[in-house]
């Protein structure tokens, strides 16, 4: 799986509240959340972004609130990738599994970064490349289990699979 | 033998089937890759929708147990407009379809992680999950609880089950006894700017050491609720005398007592001398921007809350009440009150903290979630400040994107709301 396109650069500990503001969750329609993606720090994105842009951003992304509303708003977006130097635990999980890619790749967030660059990013091979400056970070790649839950395109694909196969057991109720 | 942390003992207790990481069945390691079987699943107006919707999307008729599901409508209610009715109906209507025994609704309905624990709900050695980046709350307990997104509840409520990385520990260690007019919200908020905001992410916190013989359960629920602020995926304190006395007569779950094992291995130790701490305040944007509120300076306010998740339980209405009793809230400021949970809101009326908090001019709310996220019942104007005993000050978290969000605990907020300002109990206590 390989994304290129066009980078927004962003700081540290990006918070929930930045990437959709509360307010605008008594909605859970993806379009209506990427009208308002990231408007909490750059009112400009959510109309100028472009499908296939990537997401930079440096340590702590997604930060705060449990709220899938966040990673559904900026894969909405038509963000391809994000790639910071590390993330919130809860916005990892929910960017998985709701099917964004995401890379922790703090090598390749330095303050050489900037708006308008054009990066490419393999998840397999676990390579980050900054093709307009000419340079390139490793990362680890995901564990098996998770490159099986990206490929069948989210959680909910993946464990409706495992359901179907008898793979994954159905607990029965405690009473 | 193994010696584990609280977290790996009750996750080795509650491995569901086989490690995704490796094929090893000993006791589990930081690192692993698992799934785990839990024993509550908890979403709420906001994140119970998109839950529904992946539910759906499974191909399963129904959930693994309607009595393991909790469904709690308390961010946008009493419903603020009709998009927030519209999802309130929508986690009402799969409640009622999939015989959900708990569903709370307005009139019954507390914030989530005060309620939960209220209702017996939440026994020690638990796992729980919960669509709410609080339910760390539960840790205080003795449970793991940890906070998701809509779609792990989703497969959780399909299941029985979700995947988890085992979390490193960190142990916190309280020494010494508290000063005056500091409490639950003092101790967490010196912790993250110890730690920072992201000093405990994907770790959990485990709090321990002799101050906690003194600490009631409404602090260290304060203080297990606020260790997301240090990115920490769970929050735990051992289940002791305290929390045993607690749940007593709240359920009928076998009920033991859980702690780490003597000499466990963790990542990181913190001492934290609890009689070198003053009242604390957290100053905007960040939870980790802690200092001493003698040392903050004067800072005029617009508004205080003094309810939430963090601070809404009756231990932290008693404390308000002291410092407003006889007192009157600042004409320039907004003093709003929100009782955690319908049982919390009773017990302030029949011990007549309600009459305090009226008198004084502050007003009194429903319970909700409202104003922590800038939902509704307290916005925030460009330009306004509040001091919260809510757990972020986020930029543009309660309202505008220019009004700023100070974080502290009860008597902290009820002292500025007197004064007009941000300041200590004792300024206004003369």
């Amino acid at each position: 799986m390989t994304m290129s396109g066009r980078i927004w650069v962003f700081g540290d500990h990006v918070d929930t509240d930045a990437i959709i503001p509360s307010r605008y969750l008594h909605t859970s329609d993806p379009a209506e959340l990427a009208r308002h993606c990231m408007e909490g720090l750059d009112a400009d994105f959510p109309h100028a972004v472009q499908p296939g842009d990537l997401i930079v951003a440096g340590e702590n992304f997604g930060c705060g609130s449990s709220r899938e509303h966040a990673p559904l708003a900026i894969k909405a977006a038509g963000v391809g990738c994000v790639v910071a130097k590390s993330f919130a635990r809860i916005f990892y999980r929910n960017a998985i599994n709701i099917g964004l890619p995401i890379v922790a790749c703090p090598d390749a967030v330095s303050s050489a970064a900037a708006d308008g660059q054009q990066w490419h990013v393999d998840l397999e091979s676990g390579l980050v490349r900054n093709l307009t400056l000419g340079t390139e970070a490793d990362f680890e790649p995901f564990p098996p289990f998770m490159r099986a839950l990206l490929r069948d395109g989210g959680l909910t694909a993946h464990t409706r699979t495992r359901i179907a196969t008898g793979e994954l057991p159905r607990r029965k109720a405690r009473r | 033998m193994t010696k584990l942390t609280l977290a790996e003992r009750i996750l080795s207790s509650r491995r569901a089937t086989q490690q995704l990481s490796h094929g090893d069945d000993g006791p589990v390691q930081p690192g692993d890759l698992i799934e785990v079987a839990v024993d509550l699943i908890l979403a709420n107006d906001i994140t119970a929708p998109i839950a529904i919707r992946e539910f759906g999307a499974l191909g399963v008729a129904d959930v693994f147990d309607p009595e393991a599901i909790v469904l709690v409508a308390d961010h946008f209610t009493p419903n603020k407009d009709i998009a927030s009715a519209e999802q309130a109906s929508i986690m009402r209507t799969f409640a009622r379809e999939q015989s959900i025994v708990h569903h709370y609704d307005v009139g019954r309905v507390g914030i989530e992680h005060v309620l939960l624990h209220e209702l017996g709900l939440v026994v020690p050695g638990d796992v729980i999950v919960g669509a709410d980046s609080h339910t760390c709350t539960a840790g205080a307990l003795g449970a793991f609880a940890t906070g998701m997104g809509s779609t792990d509840i989703a497969m959780a409520m399909a299941t029985g089950c979700v995947w988890m990385r085992v979390p490193e520990t960190i142990r916190v260690d309280l020494h010494g006894e508290l000063n005056r007019w500091v409490g639950g919200k003092d101790l967490i908020l010196e912790t993250i700017g110890r730690l920072g905001v992201s000093g405990a992410t994907y770790a959990t916190l485990e709090f321990g050491g002799p101050t906690l013989a003194g600490l009631s359960i409404d602090a260290r629920f304060t203080i297990a609720n606020m260790a997301i602020e240090a990115g920490a995926k769970a929050g735990l304190f051992p289940a002791d005398e305290t929390a045993l006395a607690y749940l007593k007569g709240r359920t009928s779950r076998r009920v033991s007592e859980w702690s780490a094992d003597p000499d466990a291995a963790y990542a990181r130790r913190l001492e934290i001398d609890v009689a070198a701490i003053e009242p604390l305040v957290a100053l905007p944007h960040l939870p980790e921007n802690v200092r001493p509120v003698r040392e903050a300076g004067s800072i005029p306010i617009d508004q205080t809350v003094i309810g939430s998740c963090t601070n809404g339980r009756l231990e932290d209405l008693r404390i308000a009440a002291e410092v407003l009793r006889g007192r009157h809230v600042h004409p320039g400021v907004r003093c709003i009150v929100i009782p955690g949970s319908p049982q919390v809101q009773l017990d302030a009326v029949r011990e007549g903290l309600i009459e305090v908090f009226l008198e004084a001019g502050a007003a009194v709310s429903t319970p909700t979630c409202g104003p922590c996220l800038g939902g509704h019942m307290g916005v925030l104007a460009a330009g306004e400040r509040s001091v919260s005993t809510t757990n972020r000050n986020f930029r543009g978290r309660m309202g505008s994107l220019d009004s700023e969000v100070l974080l502290a605990g009860p008597a902290v907020a009820a002292a500025s709301a007197i004064a007009g300002r941000l300041a200590h109990p004792e300024e206004v206590l003369t």
